[in-house]
């Protein structure tokens, strides 16, 4: 089962006619973890939309082996777990426990194997303790944790992440770090953090007004500072990527 | 954390205690019992109220609940249902009337206002101590069980869930508002509120798309997957057979309903 993205010539407008994706190439192989970077309003998210079938463009597009617009859409799914940026919106159950069984209960599975997967995906991201608490009771990192367990669940073949890092203190962000850098997936992120697409990512992909404008070897793209400021990206000061263990 | 207050949410007592153990659905039928012979008990036969009292001290004694935790729940609702109960002296004519200053007070009338009060009293006790002993993700579990329609407990679901998060956005707009200076003085001031209430409705019908994207994402197909299957065991019986035992004689006795 082939899980690469391969995506030819994908442009999508906003219902107010403003163009998100102009025209964009992307592949992506199995095995391979990208980090799309790009000022706000560089079409990130929509892009990330458009890999689990919620938005749907005019080109070419296939995921996970499947066309969002011919194929299984619940396959594609299952196969794809998306990561939302504001937990908040992700957890919508009242325990985490159902939040996380919601994925594999739509899929169809028995219950034997829902509270398999479940204890399982919640171990993963070190959550197993909370299954039992409202999502509301939870810190900004453990949610994030969460809702990465409520796709983990589904196994995914490829997870897209939507600014993991985004609101976390450094603390909690370490330690999805962590969570993720263990995780064999295909992974694409789209993320602000420059420093966490060094440590994650081999591959880095910029994206400036919907179109893919450098992609390369995350260290390479990170070391330009010229290319990095021309799209409004910057490392922090003093940050030294020869101090980040390569992946 | 969103800005929820604990004395609004979860459970209190000892999560470990029988009572909390119970499976919902023995709880919601047990305590409904308890309401419905409270609303049907006329005056007359007072002690009724007394033994559904005593009943739900004894519960809560069992689940041991602090009196303070029923009591911070209970201040809240408390005043809007016996609010309609302190005017029926004056309004329900009938039986001796006494002056009162420029207000007449009826016999009748009190005697409706200390039985509505009472019957609220007892309704909003046992409502409190349900939700501190089961939690309403739980109550919500055990009503789908009992064949609730689906789409309300979904609805009561998202509500309960997205609560907390409006009432922390609507907290940080209030803020917002305060640290630039906003303190109300007339109505004139209103405005500002108004604004926020558009801007909070806003927030929340584009956090209501991004759920349903939440939703879709995870193979979201119509329809609410069905939550695990509760299972009544010996336990769930014997709490409602001993309150409709303890209750329902008593009622049966005190004669029809008044």
């Amino acid at each position: 089962m082939s899980c690469a993205i391969h995506i030819d010539g994908l442009s999508y407008r906003y219902p107010n006619g403003q163009p998100a994706l102009q025209s964009l190439d992307l592949h992506v192989g199995h095995g391979e973890r990208v980090a799309v970077l790009g000022p706000n309003g560089a079409g990130k998210t929509t892009l990330m939309h458009h890999l689990n079938g919620l938005l749907r463009g005019e080109g070419a597009i296939e995921v996970a082996g499947i066309e969002p617009g011919a194929g299984d859409i619940a396959e594609l799914r299952r196969r794809v777990g998306l990561v939302f940026q504001d937990p908040d919106d992700q957890l919508f159950m009242p325990s985490v426990e159902e939040d996380v069984a919601f994925g594999p209960l739509n899929m169809g599975l028995e219950r034997a194997e829902v509270s398999r997967r479940v204890a399982e995906a919640l171990a993963a991201v070190r959550m197993g303790h909370a299954a039992a608490r409202a999502p509301h009771e939870l810190s900004m990192g453990e949610r994030r944790r969460v809702a990465v367990a409520t796709v983990l669940a589904m196994r995914p073949i490829l997870l897209v992440l939507d600014e993991p890092s985004a609101n976390l203190d450094p603390r909690a962000r370490r330690e999805l770090l962590e969570i993720l850098e263990r995780l064999e997936h295909t992974i694409v992120v789209t993320t602000h953090d420059l420093p966490l697409a060094a440590e994650l990512c081999e591959r880095a992909v910029v994206l400036a007004a919907g179109r893919r404008v450098a992609d390369g070897p995350c260290r390479e793209i990170l070391a330009d500072p010229e290319l990095l400021a021309r799209h409004d990206l910057e490392l922090p000061a003093g940050f030294d990527l020869a101090g980040v263990a390569a992946r | 954390m969103s800005g929820h207050s604990p004395a609004l949410a979860g459970t209190a007592g000892d999560p470990a205690s029988p009572v909390h153990r119970l499976d919902p659905r023995a709880k919601i039928v047990g305590l409904v019992a308890v309401v419905l012979v409270a609303v049907t008990t006329p005056l007359a036969a007072w002690p009724v109220w007394v033994a559904c009292l005593a009943l739900l001290a004894a519960v809560a004694a069992a689940g041991r609940v602090p009196p303070a935790a029923v009591w911070r729940r209970a201040r809240f609702l408390l005043p809007v249902v016996l609010l309609a109960a302190v005017f029926l002296p004056f309004v329900r004519p009938g039986g001796a009337a006494h002056a009162l200053g420029p207000l007449t007070v009826h016999q009748d009338g009190l005697q409706t206002a200390a039985a509505v009060a009472a019957k609220a009293t007892i309704g909003t006790l046992t409502a409190v101590l349900l939700a501190l002993t089961t939690g309403f993700p739980q109550v919500l579990r055990g009503l789908e069980a009992m064949r609730a329609p689906r789409l309300l407990v979904t609805i009561a679901t998202f509500m309960y869930r997205y609560l907390f998060v409006i009432a922390a956005e609507l907290g940080r707009m209030r803020a917002a508002l305060a640290a630039r200076g906003y303190s109300p003085r007339n109505a004139l001031h209103a405005g500002a509120l108004g604004r926020l209430a558009t801007a909070s409705f806003l927030r929340t019908h584009a956090r209501g798309e991004r759920v349903y994207r939440a939703m879709l994402a995870r193979g979201y197909a119509g329809s609410m997957p069905r939550g695990a299957p509760l299972a009544l065991g010996p336990a769930d019986a014997v709490f409602v057979v001993a309150v409709l035992v303890a209750l329902v004689p008593l009622r049966v006795a005190a004669g029809v309903a008044g």
